[in-house]
This record gives structure tokens, sequence and C-alpha cells, in this order.
């Protein structure tokens, strides 16, 4: 039972960092039409300011300023990027944006190096909270569970309450409306993508500590996340945190399992001949974990194509 | 589709169709003299590399620039076509009758199978869906052909000897030449039908689907199902690929198929331009050459690639075939004159911002192999110190000088343009 709770909680701290990560996104394709291929190369860009930062200022200031500084990053490359490409249709945005991931995945190493850096968890924050399935649990965990909580109330406030908040969610809809009533629409098209780069650079800060920070750390996470929006539905926000939470839960909980996966389908009930491909019925479910994702993305789709909570037909 | 066109495309002239196959024809003559011209075995082997990467990025490009569909994971088809090639190749090595040159087959076969199934999944959405799907699907299938190493040989893959097999007719393709030829015959006949394709009915519908899939749905076709049938052809083509790539290396392993090799040709595809089938072409003999010629110089190479590509993006969405058919009527006109002043005019905004580009990426490559301990080699013949102030300054310098200079000298290249495609026009 309680080691139930372990995977629930470890499950939900991974599943709001993945909706840190997938909301921006959701919120960029939402508004421009445009999937965002760099995004997960922004969440390395915070990680990998966040370690250089904490050295010289400490983490809490490198919570502040990473954030600010991936976004005014993205909202540079929304400005004189992506609105010059924006003339040459969608293809050619998500080109661009599959490019400046390249570019980053290249620089990023070119200016760290090739190995994992040492940024660690805050000294303030680095004990023990309490005891669980025979483990301590970690309080950064739950500082990070705080974190993404904190995010998205003040999002979902700043979305649901503000003025501003209004004219993006109109301009999600209806952008040429928006435009006419007088709003600087390519403006508010700037600020979304710069507060959804800030987003995954806030998520770099606070993960990149608790997992590795290296530079393969946004081609792992960002082909997951890109499954979960798609699993989702693109561009739907609640359907982006169901398919983050879901994703969180089962990878967490397929991790911790150490069965064999021949051992695992008869006990489903399911038979299998074993003598057949030995080697995949001895793998162990937690050395499929990684894969659970695209299955899920997959069975998802084929039952519902337009994805959980999905729209839009495109 | 007029209906003018259709009867022209039904009943060709002969006058047409001979100057249709003129381009094939000297194709296959550059494929025969070219191992003779090209110095040294390493050309040769470059040659070979060259042949694959053509059938691949044809094969790709019959997705995203005739279908408007953009596949992240293609190199999974290249990847398990040539897995499926070289388990026929080990079955020759054991004693079975399958002659190489029948290799790229089974591997045609496997491409197809592997597409059928992913198809199923991924075509059934469009654009940005079906470019996520793909991503997913590509992470799946790298994933599982490591957990099996049985079939897949893990880590190291499978490797093979393609000279073990049954002669034909005398010949064991032993020798890189003997293997050459086999490529380039391969690499012909693939072209050649995926140029075909384009021509039927189905290649046509294709385009219709990229265009306009609205219109094609109320004309009574199903657009998923054209989607399918193009993604799983496109497939057999990339598993030709693969197969080539196996009696060539005589080594497949999961990087074959690995998320940088399906990235690696979307990159040569468009530098080469999605726009004409030909573009392609271009565009895996310069990115092949340039991989091979400059990772031998420089570390910087997927960084320059990036930079090229997103530099295409930005500023020449059409590729280096693109550029060539915008100018083509210009040149044809006898106007290239009136545009070498203009175009002049960019060039030293154009190198002063290379210089300084590549000034920056080789610094940061020094500063990185001083950190690890090692002596930095020469910048362009150089010994700067990557350490020092001066030469980033030099360097960032440069690029921004560069850039104001392009800045300022682009608007008349592009008016000079404008102007002599108009008078090309008139004429």
């Amino acid at each position: 039972m309680e080691q139930l709770g372990l995977i629930l909680l470890n499950g939900l701290v991974y599943g709001l960092l993945l909706f840190m990560l997938s909301v921006g996104l959701t919120l960029i394709f939402g508004m421009m039409g445009v999937l965002n291929l760099a995004h997960a190369s922004f969440y390395m860009l915070g990680a990998f300011l966040a370690f250089t930062i904490s050295i010289r200022l400490g983490f809490w200031a490198a919570l502040i300023i990473v954030p600010v500084l991936v976004g005014l990053i993205g909202a540079v490359v929304e400005r004189y990027g992506l609105r010059t490409v924006h003339k040459h249709g969608h293809l050619a945005e998500l080109l661009f944006t599959f490019g400046l991931a390249f570019i980053i995945g290249e620089v990023v190493p070119l200016i760290w190096g090739r190995t994992p850096v040492p940024y660690r968890v805050p000294a303030a924050l680095d004990f023990p909270l309490f005891s669980i399935a025979g483990n301590a649990y970690p309080a950064y965990r739950l500082f990070m569970m705080a974190v993404a909580i904190a995010m998205f109330l003040v999002l979902y406030l700043a979305l649901a309450r503000t003025r501003l908040g209004l004219v993006v969610r109109a301009a999600l809809t209806h952008p040429d409306m928006v435009g006419m009533l007088g709003h600087d629409v390519p403006k508010v098209f700037t600020l979304v993508f710069g507060a959804g780069c800030a987003l995954a650079g806030l998520a770099g800060v606070i993960a990149g500590n608790a997992f590795t920070t290296e530079p393969g750390m946004a081609r792992s996470l960002g082909a997951i996340v890109f499954a979960i929006v798609v699993m989702g539905g693109l561009g739907s926000i609640w359907g982006a945190l169901v398919a983050s939470l879901l994703i969180g839960f089962v990878q967490t909980a397929s991790i911790s399992l150490d069965m064999p996966l021949g051992t695992a389908l008869m006990h489903l009930g399911i038979p299998v001949n074993t003598a057949m491909l030995t080697d995949l019925w001895q793998i162990t479910i937690a050395r499929v974990a990684p894969v659970v994702p695209y299955v899920l993305l997959i069975l998802v789709l084929a039952l519902r194509p337009r994805g959980l909570m999905g729209t839009r037909s495109a | 589709m007029s209906a003018p066109a259709q009867t022209a495309l039904a009943r060709p002239q002969s006058g047409a169709a001979l100057r249709a196959m003129l381009p094939w024809v000297l194709a296959a003559l550059a494929a025969l003299i070219l191992p003779h011209v090209v110095p040294g075995g390493f050309g040769l082997s470059l040659l070979c590399r060259m042949g694959i990467a053509i059938v691949f990025a044809l094969s790709f490009n019959m997705l995203l620039g005739q279908g408007g569909m953009l596949d992240f994971g293609h190199a999974v088809f290249l990847g398990l076509g040539g897995f499926l090639a070289m388990h026929a190749m080990k079955l020759a090595d054991a004693g079975w009758w399958i002659p190489l040159p029948a290799l790229p087959l089974v591997g045609a076969a496997g491409g197809l199978a592997v597409a059928i199934l992913a198809g199923w999944v991924s075509t059934r959405r469009a654009g940005t869906a079906f470019a996520m799907i793909t991503l997913g699907v590509a992470e799946l299938v790298v994933a599982v052909v490591l957990l099996l190493p049985s079939v897949f040989g893990g880590e190291e893959g499978l490797s093979g000897d393609r000279s073990s097999g049954p002669p034909l007719l005398g010949v064991d393709f032993g020798t890189q030449i003997q293997a050459y030829y086999l490529i380039a015959a391969w690499a012909w006949a693939a072209a050649l039908l995926m140029w075909l394709y384009t021509r039927t009915p189905l290649g046509r519908l294709a385009n219709a689907i990229r265009d306009n899939p609205e219109r094609v749905g109320f004309l009574g076709y199903d657009a998923a199902r054209i989607r399918l049938l193009v993604f799983s052809l496109s497939g057999l083509f990339a598993g030709i690929a693969g197969g080539l790539a196996a009696l060539n290396d005589e080594i497949v392993t999961a990087g074959n198929m690995s998320p940088e090799a399906s990235s690696a040709v979307l990159v040569m595809t468009f530098i080469g331009g999605v726009g004409t089938f030909w573009g392609p072409v271009i565009g895996a003999v310069l990115i092949t050459f340039l991989s091979v010629a400059l990772s031998t110089v420089t570390d910087a190479w997927q960084l320059y690639s990036g930079l090229l590509f997103v530099a295409m993006v930005v500023w020449a969405p059409g590729g280096i075939s693109g550029i060539i058919l915008a100018h083509a009527p210009v040149v044809r006109a006898g106007f290239a004159g009136r545009l070498a002043p203009a175009y002049a005019a960019m060039l030293p905004g154009f190198f002063l911002a290379l210089a300084g580009t590549l000034g920056l990426a080789e610094l940061g490559f020094r500063l990185q192999s001083v950190r690890n301990g090692a002596s930095p080699r020469p910048v362009f013949g150089m010994a700067l110190d990557p350490q020092g102030v001066l030469p980033w300054v030099v360097a960032a310098i440069l690029l921004l000088a560069g850039a104001w200079l392009l800045r300022r000298a682009a608007p008349a290249a592009r008016e000079a343009w404008q102007e002599a495609s108009v008078m090309a026009q008139v004429q």
C-alpha cells in the first residue's frame, strides 16, 4: 500500500513536470497553429542556464532570472524568426522550430560540454521530508510539486481573470476579430510564445537538478511531451493535463515493476508463447518503461484519432 | 486537373517522351563513368553513400514535397528494411540461394510492411499531428529494436559478409566497384520508378491532398487512404535504400534508424529543394559530400548543417532547386549580366558574416577541447587562443558587420531579380 503511495507521489511530480512543458506547447499551438519543436530545447536551456547562474548567484536567484531569460530568448525567436517564416505557411514554421531545436542541441554542448553538468539540489531543500515504503522522500520533490501547482494557479488566474488573459483567449479562436478590435495580435503572439518558453525554462530550473542536466535531455523528454500534446488532443489544455498525469503515473508505475513481461501478461490472463522471442518475455516491465508513452499514444490514437480531448480535425 | 492536362499525361508526344527520358540516359551514363573519374577508394565509397542517400531522400520527398507530409521518423523504414536485408544476407551465408542483387527487394518488403503498420496509426491525421505521431512511432521502434537483441543484435547491430552468398554470373560483389555498380543500378531504377509514380493518378492525388485535402474529399476520394498508400510506397523505397545500405556497409545497427538519421534526411531533402522531383538528388549529393569532406576538417559540421537548414527555411524555402528554378528563365533570356552587379554587392557582407559565424563556432569548439585538456588546433591556419577575448570580439564584429552589409545590399538584389524575371517573361 505504501508502495502504491510512493508511485502516486512520484507519478504526480513527474506528470506535473510534463504538464509544465505541455501547457506552454499547447497554448502556443492553440494560438499560432504551430507546434514549437524547440520547446524541449528551451527546457534544456533553462536547466543549463540555471546551473551556471546558481553557481554565481545561488539557486533562488536562478529560479527568478532563468525563466525571464528563457522567455526573452523565446520572444526574440518569435519576433525575428517565426514571424519571418510565417508567410511561407505552417510547414515552414514547423521546420523552422525543428532547425532551431537542432541548432540549440549543437550549441549547448558547445558551451557546456557533452557530459552532464553537476547541477545540484539547493542545500536548503536537500533533506528527507518523510519516510514512505522504506524510502526517504526528498523534500525537493514536494518543492517541485509546489512550484508546478503555484505556476498553474498563476497561469489560470492570468488567463481567466485578467484583461490580457481575455485578449489571449479571444485571440486563440478569433485572431482576426481581436485584431479588428484594435489589439496588437502579433504582439500577443510574441507574448504567449515568450511566456510558453519561460514556463519551459522554469521546468528546466526545477527539474534539471532533480534529474540530470545533460545535452541529450531535450531530445529524450521532448519526444514524450510531443506525444502528450497529440494524445491529449492538439490545442486542448485539459487534454494536455490528463495526458501528462496519465503518462506520469503509468511510466512511474512501470519503472517500479521488476516483473518480466511474459509473467505479467500471464498474470493478466493473456497467454503468450514464451518459446518464441524469448528475450522479449524476459524483459522486465521496468526496462520497457521508456516506450510506455508511445504505446499509450498509439493506443489512444487507434481508438480516438483526434486525441483524448481534441476538437480540431486537423 | 484540367482536361487538356489529362490527355497530355495519358498520351505524351513521342518527342516529349524522348526529351523526358534524356536526363535518365545522362544519369545512367554519369553513373557508369563516375567511378573512373573520381579518385581512389575513398571517392568510390563516397559515391556509394551518395547513391543510397539519393534513393532515401527521394523516398522522403514523396511524403514531404509531393504529399505535404512531414515524417520525423523516416529512417525507421530504412533501418528495418536494412535489418531484414541483413537477415537475408545471413541466410545466404548459411547456404540459402539468395543472390545479393535481390537484397534491396527484401529491404523494400521490410520497409513496406513497417510503413503499412506505422501508417495505419499516423496517416489518419495530417499536418502537425501526423508529424508528431511519426516522431512517437520512431521512438517506439528504436526502443523496441534495442530491447530485442536476439533479432536486432542489440547495440552492436547485425553484420554479415556480402561476398559469401551465391555468386551471380561469376560476380560475388566482394569488391567495392562491383558493389558500386549494383548500388548505382538500383538507385537509378528506384529513382526512375519514383519519377514514373509522380505521373500516375496516385502521384497526382498526393499533390492534391497536399494542396487542398477538403476538395479531394468532395471529389469522392478518401484523403486518409491516399496518405496511407503514399506513405506505404515511400516506406518501400526507403526500404530499398536500407537494403542498399546493408549490402554496402555489411552492418546494420539501431543507429541507421536513429532520430539523427531521420533528421539528416529531412535536412538534405529540404536543402536540395522539396518543390521539384530532382531537388532532393542535389541535396543528397551535396550534404553527403559535405558531411564526409567537412567532418574531417571541423567538429562543428552538424552545427553548420543546422544553420544552413534554418537559413534555407527563412530565406530560400524552395531550396537549391528553387533558386535554380527562379533564375533559369532569367539566364535563358540572357539577363544574367543584369543581375551580376547587384548580386556581387552582396558578396562582401556574405563572406564577412560567414567568417564571423565560422569563427565563433570554431572558437567554441576549441574552448571545449582546451577545457578537456587538449591543445587547440589552429583556426583556419591561425594559432588563436580561444580563452582570449580578442578572437571572440573580432569574430562577433565580423558577423555583425556582415549581417549589416547583407541587410543593406539585399533589397537591391531582390529588385534586380524581380526586374530581370519580369523582362524575361515579357520577352
